[in-house]
């Protein structure tokens, strides 16, 4: 049935088992909506130095922004800020391929569980649910950085 | 097969609306339960669009050859089909708008351009209810930021119908309009018009009810009603996407200023100033929708034909049925009024903890089309603690089997994310 390849297990998995949610310390807040179906965000990123060291949240939604959330989480907590958002890009990239994109090993090496939402691409209505907490995200961590302390010669 | 009492013969009228044969996702047949969001059209309906343009296409008014005077006379016979339609007393006062949103627009606009006694600005108050569309929230909110009024409105009570124990409160002296919708879209509640008109006219405001989810459902009567304005939408009604209207008293109409200028709305036009055409014209700036307006013409006469006292008895059945089948599936609570009394055919509920987004993809699948979010009526989804909901609404061509395949259809979404 069609409606497995968007449900998969993993993604059934994370919606009901969340990693990392509940908000905790941060360094920049943002809160995300989506209009069309009321899916509610508000994130918050830790970042020390270049190195994203906890990505919390609070949110409100479907399952495939749920589980979205907490994939987002598992990936990029321990990452360098650059490599997080290559993470995101190519996260974005196949949301965005409307289902024609088949994700090869260089593509799962950098999702790993989230090459699981490819089947969601298919249906235009829910790729915003997933990309949500992923755009949430980049906005909070471009906060973070514009925001932290020019580093200078004794402090950084 | 379920037997209900006062059903059409749905049979017969299904073969009118080609779209419901369609088949989706694999050879399933579609159960569309979407029609609060949009009604589908029925042949006779396509045809009149097709003709209009395969034969009659013009602009309308003022043209002398033939085609342009048949334009023009089948795009007023609409006017004159619409407004016997909602027995108004006169044909001069039914303006077509492009939908429902422009008509409530239309309305707040001419008020705060208006002279005394109609002007709303500092000082005064707009009244509106918490269950309103968008479309009759932020016309106001606008209003008020541009002129100082002030914004008040009806809350709501827990089972979903309006609170208006504090009316004499809410509508005071200050008030100058009072709009709130019919039916609501997202509820299903029918409100009492009645007790609000006869506060609005003790205190001297006027009255604009929202009618997009009263005039494809019941006996439609401007006159009894007795409001001051009256919007609705043509695509909910068998008609067309791109038409709707806004009906309003001869003598406001006459007082009030136009809102959007341009050709068709005026009499003269010099370089400094220009003079309006009588109402109708002067609220239809431009081209008007004119396909669009015989389409709904051939909606009225379709439903006219089928008769709105039998359209509102069946959808009451339908309703009826489709409240108590609900109401037996574990975890599902009704949003809304949990009867069929005083309730519209349009049923939004939740299911558990189970997110309407994932419901109405589970139900998708198996080709029943419902609609799953706010609505287009945040305020309340925030009323009742909830996110969204997933509503499943029904008309003339719905059948007791079509509740049968929704009630099964939770089902399995119960079974998918149990
Ligand atoms: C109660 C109500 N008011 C207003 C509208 C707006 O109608 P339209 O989008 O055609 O302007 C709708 C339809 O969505 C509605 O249900």
């Amino acid at each position: 049935m069609k409606l497995d390849s968007m449900y998969q297990d993993i993604i059934l998995d994370h919606y009901r088992h969340p990693h990392g949610k509940g908000l905790r310390d941060g360094d920049a807040e943002v809160h995300h909506v989506n209009p069309t179906c009321g899916d509610e965000i508000t994130l918050r990123v830790k970042l020390d130095g270049e190195k994203v060291v906890d990505i919390s949240y609070e949110s409100q939604g479907c399952s495939i922004s749920q589980a979205s959330a907490s994939v987002l989480n598992d990936l990029v907590v321990g990452q360098s800020v650059d490599e997080a958002m290559k993470v995101q890009e190519t996260f974005l990239e196949l949301m965005q391929s409307k289902g024609r994109l088949e994700p090869d090993e260089a593509m799962e090496e950098v999702l790993e569980d989230a090459v699981a939402f490819a089947g969601v691409s298919k249906y235009p209505a829910r790729v915003k649910c997933a990309l949500l907490s992923w755009m949430a995200w980049k906005d909070a961590t471009a906060k973070a950085l514009s925001e932290a302390p020019v580093p200078n010669e004794e402090g950084a | 097969m379920t037997q209900l009492q006062g059903l059409l013969d749905t049979e017969a009228i299904r073969k009118d609306f080609p779209i419901l044969d369609r088949l989706v996702h694999d050879g399933k047949k579609i159960v569309y339960l979407d029609n609060a969001a949009t009604s589908q059209k029925p042949r006779q309906v396509l045809d009149a669009l097709n003709e209009y343009y395969e034969r009659h296409n013009a602009n309308v008014h003022r043209g002398v050859h033939v085609l342009a005077e048949e334009a023009t006379a089948l795009y007023e016979g609409a006017r004159d089909k619409v407004a016997a339609f909602i027995n108004a007393p006169s044909r001069d006062e039914v303006i077509f708008t492009k939908n429902a949103s422009e008509s409530l627009n239309l309305v707040a606009n001419m008020l705060g351009w208006a002279d005394e006694p109609y002007r709303v600005d500092r000082d005064t108050e707009i009244v509106i209810t918490e269950m309103e569309h968008h479309s009759n929230i932020v016309p106001w909110q606008l209003l008020a930021q541009r002129t100082g009024a002030k914004l008040k409105w009806f809350g709501l009570t827990d089972d979903g119908r309006l609170d208006i124990s504090n009316i004499d409160r809410v509508i005071t002296e200050k008030t100058k309009i009072v709009s709130f919708v019919l039916v609501s879209n997202i509820l299903g509640t029918v409100n009492p018009v009645e007790e609000i008109v006869r506060r609005a006219q003790d205190v001297g405001a006027l009255v604009l009810i929202d009618a997009s989810q009263a005039a494809p459902h019941m006996v439609l009567d401007v006159q009894s009603l007795g409001a001051d304005f009256v919007a609705f939408t043509g695509h909910k009604m068998c008609g067309p996407t791109g038409i709707g209207v806004l009906w309003g008293r001869q003598e406001l109409l006459e007082d009030l200023p136009p809102f959007l200028g341009g050709g068709e709305m005026i009499e003269t036009v010099s370089m400094h100033s220009s003079t309006y055409a009588p109402a109708p014209h002067k609220f239809e700036a431009g081209t008007p929708p004119i396909a669009q307006a015989v389409g709904l013409g051939a909606a009225v006469d379709y439903l006219s034909s089928l008769g709105m006292d039998s359209i509102a008895a069946h959808e009451h059945a339908i309703t009826e049925y489709a409240v108590k089948r609900l109401l037996e599936v574990p975890d599902l609570r009704i949003i809304g009024p949990g009867t069929a009394e005083d309730r519209g055919a349009a049923i939004s509920f939740t299911l558990g903890d189970i997110h309407p987004h994932d419901v109405g993809q589970v139900l998708d699948e198996q080709g029943i089309a419902v609609r799953v979010g706010h609505h287009c009526a945040r305020p309340v989804c925030l009323r009742y603690g909830i996110p969204a909901t997933t509503r499943a609404s029904f008309y003339l061509y719905s059948t007791p089997a079509e509740v049968d395949a929704l009630i099964d259809g939770l089902e399995h979404v119960r079974n998918f994310f149990g």
